[in-house]
């Protein structure tokens, strides 16, 4: 990645967003999972669209927009629909990020011994039965990636850390 | 209700359990954040697919240039001096070596005492192909003896074999039909590990693209014969663009058997041309599965395709002479954009004082003038020439309607219109092609009538897609079946796959930059008037997409490729600071150095055909002209003092040849990165080829 300069004077950085910029990013977004290159993406993407545009949204939030901007239960969504919901979106700040000690704070509410690991049937109980439940595979991919493998547990510090570096697109 | 051990632990009252609501609450973020994290990184494995695409499919492009190239130099090659022009008809054109066409050509050839890879005996048997699978797992090489001996066998097979093949699945249980696999042997072994060795239980087919861009292009075609040879009622081959002695020069095939056969690799290469060009290019399951490498056109009809001398066709880039009027490089499509004067078209101007005509479309021809429009119907070899081109070279679109495949330089972008016809016309219902790499290994369009199948998983990348096969039986319901194969002991995580093949993917598009800088600064000059180094980033982006002409998300890609100003704007030059040339050569001017970093790949092979003897040497002489001629076709100016200079400095022993290696060495773009990291220690993320 490439290290931008620290902006030198105090307002320097803070540019009110252009509306067209907002468009722009919006569409380039949207055209990634646009295959037929007819201005439509499946709804199954649209998740992956707006959490790539840098937004929060819980599941209960997508099914909101979605209802909102489906082509009346087609499975597929315009980019003409969806592009002034989601400036608006974007504009407000809807979905705003959570700080990282709030996501730590998450799982010490389930690690009640603040032991600082999550044995794998814990996690997998509490996230495929409470809240918006994972389905089968997300939790597979959880656990695969972020179990130690030798002692089996989940060392939630390290999931944080990995989830909060990803670098911003 | 939570499993019995944990009452346990909830009666433990030093600990007090937190309310079902704050539970919930907790759940909910870790959710929320894991599936942002997760959305994310298939942005960006999105995005790292589109370069690996778009730089695939330009790379294409100028395939087609080198195409028309060769096919300028064959037209003019009287002026060329004499070693050349042999040289270039002989492998372009070539006249069968009637001394392959007997058995003497390999059983003269004496195979040492010391030599222990597999020794074939003919016809083959089953301790044959295992002792091929044997030895290949074990990296032992076959000896060219018994290579010339496969292909003289399976040439001689393959002859009496007709255009279209037709299976029936009642005499046999499924059939199984693979994609490209281009010289994956791991890929083949996987398929044949988990499906199978071919047997009258188990047939196949195989699409296409055995060849080519892989390391085991010579395993992996040798297997495949072997077993059309033991089994010709249960093992289909269908012919792919790549099996084609053209692509195999730039591609890697040519390289990769003169790098293993020193010595017979010339006539292995003959041999391989007669048989490519004899493999069938379609298959037929059951009169209603249509089998074919890339896909159709509205032309398409396969009651001509039974009918014409396949073998005739030899390679689709050697063009018969009345369509290369038809092709017109500068045309826009999907992915293009128009020329705007940054790449050299067809059209553009001889701008030296060179004694050569430089146009290739307005070539005379001996018999006739090229330039009389509207051509008249052209003569059967064309139509033949151009029935196995657009079943080798097309791909499906969505759109409907039927376009010339300008991309990838022959072919058709077909719509489901046509596919709806051809289907109908032929009392079909089902197109399985390959030809195009897939994330899954495989794919549907047209409503369902055509499937891609593509078996070379990693192809891009390691991580970058799955390979699949498709299991079809008597009910003619094709069954998917994907696997990828892990280059690595240790089982990366999704987000370790990903990162890899971004990193190789920006590698590759950091090239691209760093070849084509003196049009993208000039370019982004005209934005920026006032000489601040700095451009806003639609300005940016708006640059780069018209000079590169790739089809990319150049917003989100910023970030990778170029730093921001304080004020948000994007400081330009920090794209190149990244790369610098292998070895800096003083007598090379700008211009020229990125002619020659950016048709490295070209030039390459310009040099292997001239290099007779593949000594890795040629004359300065033959430097001189090919050179000449080739900057001559592309439109650059070079001054010839300059080249003279080149010529002789590059001569480090003055003794009149010319090592190319290292030559070219020189043109490499080298990553800075990779330098520091090795001096640190660290290996460098992912290949760039």
């Amino acid at each position: 990645m490439m290290e931008d300069k620290q902006s030198a004077g105090p307002c320097a950085s803070t540019t009110k967003p252009v509306v067209a910029d907002v468009h722009k990013k919006i569409t380039a977004a949207f055209t990634a999972f646009d295959y037929e290159s007819n201005n439509t993406v499946d709804v199954r993407e649209i998740g992956t669209i707006i959490y790539s545009l840098g937004c929060f949204p819980t599941q209960a939030d997508l099914h909101d927009i979605i209802a909102e901007v489906e082509e009346d239960n087609t499975g597929f969504i315009a980019l003409d629909k969806f592009l002034p919901v989601m400036t608006k979106v974007l504009l407000e700040h809807k979905f705003p990020p959570i700080p990282e000690d709030q996501l730590l704070q998450a799982f010490e509410v389930l690690d009640k011994e603040k032991k600082g690991y999550l044995v794998p049937e814990v996690l997998t109980h509490y996230l495929t039965q409470e809240g918006e439940l994972f389905t089968q595979e997300e939790m597979d991919e959880m656990l695969t990636a972020f179990t130690d493998h030798q002692k089996n547990l989940v060392y939630y510090k390290d999931l944080i850390s990995q989830l909060a570096a990803d670098p911003g697109i | 209700m939570p499993p019995a051990r944990w009452k346990i632990l909830e009666t433990d009252d030093t600990v007090k359990s937190p309310s079902p609501a704050l539970t919930m609450k907790a759940a909910v973020l870790i959710q929320r954040w894991y599936r942002r994290y997760m959305a994310r990184l298939e942005m960006r494995r999105r995005y790292t697919w589109n370069i690996f695409q778009s730089i695939e499919y330009a790379g294409e492009q100028d395939q087609l240039q080198l195409s028309s190239f060769f096919s300028f130099m064959l037209d003019n090659f009287t002026q060329l001096t004499g070693n050349g022009s042999d040289l270039i008809s002989q492998l372009l054109d070539p006249v069968v070596d009637p001394w392959l066409d007997r058995e003497i050509c390999y059983n003269l050839i004496p195979v040492p005492e010391s030599y222990t890879g597999p020794r074939l005996s003919f016809p083959l048997s089953v301790s044959d192909t295992n002792a091929l699978l044997s030895a290949f797992k074990e990296q032992q090489t076959l000896h060219a003896r018994y290579v010339l001996q496969l292909l003289y066998e399976t040439k001689k097979l393959l002859k009496q074999m007709p255009n279209i093949i037709h299976l029936s699945t009642s005499y046999t249980n499924e059939i199984t039909i693979c994609g490209d696999l281009h010289g994956r042997l791991d890929d083949l072994l996987l398929i044949f590990y988990k499906n199978g060795l071919p047997s009258a239980e188990t047939p196949y087919v195989f699409n296409g693209d055995f060849v080519d861009r892989g390391k085991k292009s010579m395993e992996v075609v040798s297997l495949l014969f072997a077993y059309l040879l033991l089994y010709p009622d249960y093992m289909h081959l269908n012919r792919g663009n790549h099996e084609d002695h053209i692509m195999n020069l730039r591609y890697g095939f040519t390289k990769e058997v003169m790098q293993k056969y020193k010595t017979h690799g010339r006539e292995i290469l003959q041999l391989f041309q007669d048989v490519f060009s004899l493999l069938p290019v379609a298959t037929v399951i059951d009169g209603k599965i249509l089998i074919v490498h890339g896909g159709i056109s509205d032309q398409t009809d396969l009651d001509f395709l039974s009918s014409i001398e396949r073998h005739k066709v030899k390679s689709a880039l050697r063009f018969p002479r009345r369509s290369l009027e038809q092709l017109d490089i500068g045309h826009s499509c999907k992915r293009m954009r128009s020329t705007a004067g940054s790449r050299p078209s067809s059209h553009s101007k001889n701008q030296l004082s060179m004694p050569y005509t430089i146009n290739v479309l307005q070539v005379p021809y001996l018999d006739s003038l090229s330039s009389v429009p509207p051509p008249p119907p052209p003569p059967q070899h064309d139509r033949e020439w151009r029935q196995v081109v657009d079943i080798l070279w097309s791909d499906p679109k969505p759109q409907e309607g039927c376009s010339p495949n300008t991309f990838r330089g022959g072919g058709c972008y077909f719509g489901p219109d046509v596919t709806r016809r051809l289907l109908l016309r032929h009392g079909l219902q089902l197109l399985i092609r390959s030809h195009e790499c897939k994330q899954e290994g495989y794919e549907f369009c047209h409503g369902g009538q055509v499937i891609t199948i593509f078996s070379a998983s990693n192809y891009y990348e390691e991580g970058s897609n799955r390979g699949a096969y498709i299991k079809v039986g008597r009910e003619l319901v094709p069954r998917f079946y994907q696997y990828q194969v892990s280059r690595t002991t240790r089982k990366l995580t999704l987000t370790q796959r990903v990162r890899v093949a971004e990193g190789s993917a920006l590698k590759a598009l950091k090239e691209k930059l760093f070849t084509h800088r003196s049009e993208l600064l000039s370019s982004l000059q005209q934005y920026d008037q006032n000489n601040t180094g700095c451009v806003s980033v639609s300005d940016w982006a708006q640059a780069f997409e018209s000079v590169l002409r790739l089809d990319l998300p150049w917003r989100t890609l910023r970030p990778h490729l170029a730093r921001l100003a304080p004020d948000g704007s994007v400081d330009y030059q920090s794209c190149f600071e990244d790369m610098e040339p292998g070895i800096p050569l003083a007598q090379v001017t700008p211009n020229m150095a990125e002619t020659l970093f950016r048709y490295r790949t070209d030039i390459e092979i310009i040099f292997n055909i001239i290099d007779k003897d593949h000594s890795g040497l040629i004359s300065i002489e033959e430097f001189r002209h090919t050179w000449r001629l080739f900057s001559a076709h592309l439109g650059v100016d070079v001054d010839d003092r300059a080249v003279d200079d080149l010529a002789r400095s590059i001569d480090f022993n003055k003794d009149g040849s010319i090592d190319f290696t290292e030559f070219l060495e020189a043109f490499r773009v080298v990553h800075k990165l990779d330098n520091k990291e090795q001096l640190n220690g660290k290996t460098a993320g992912g290949k760039c080829s």
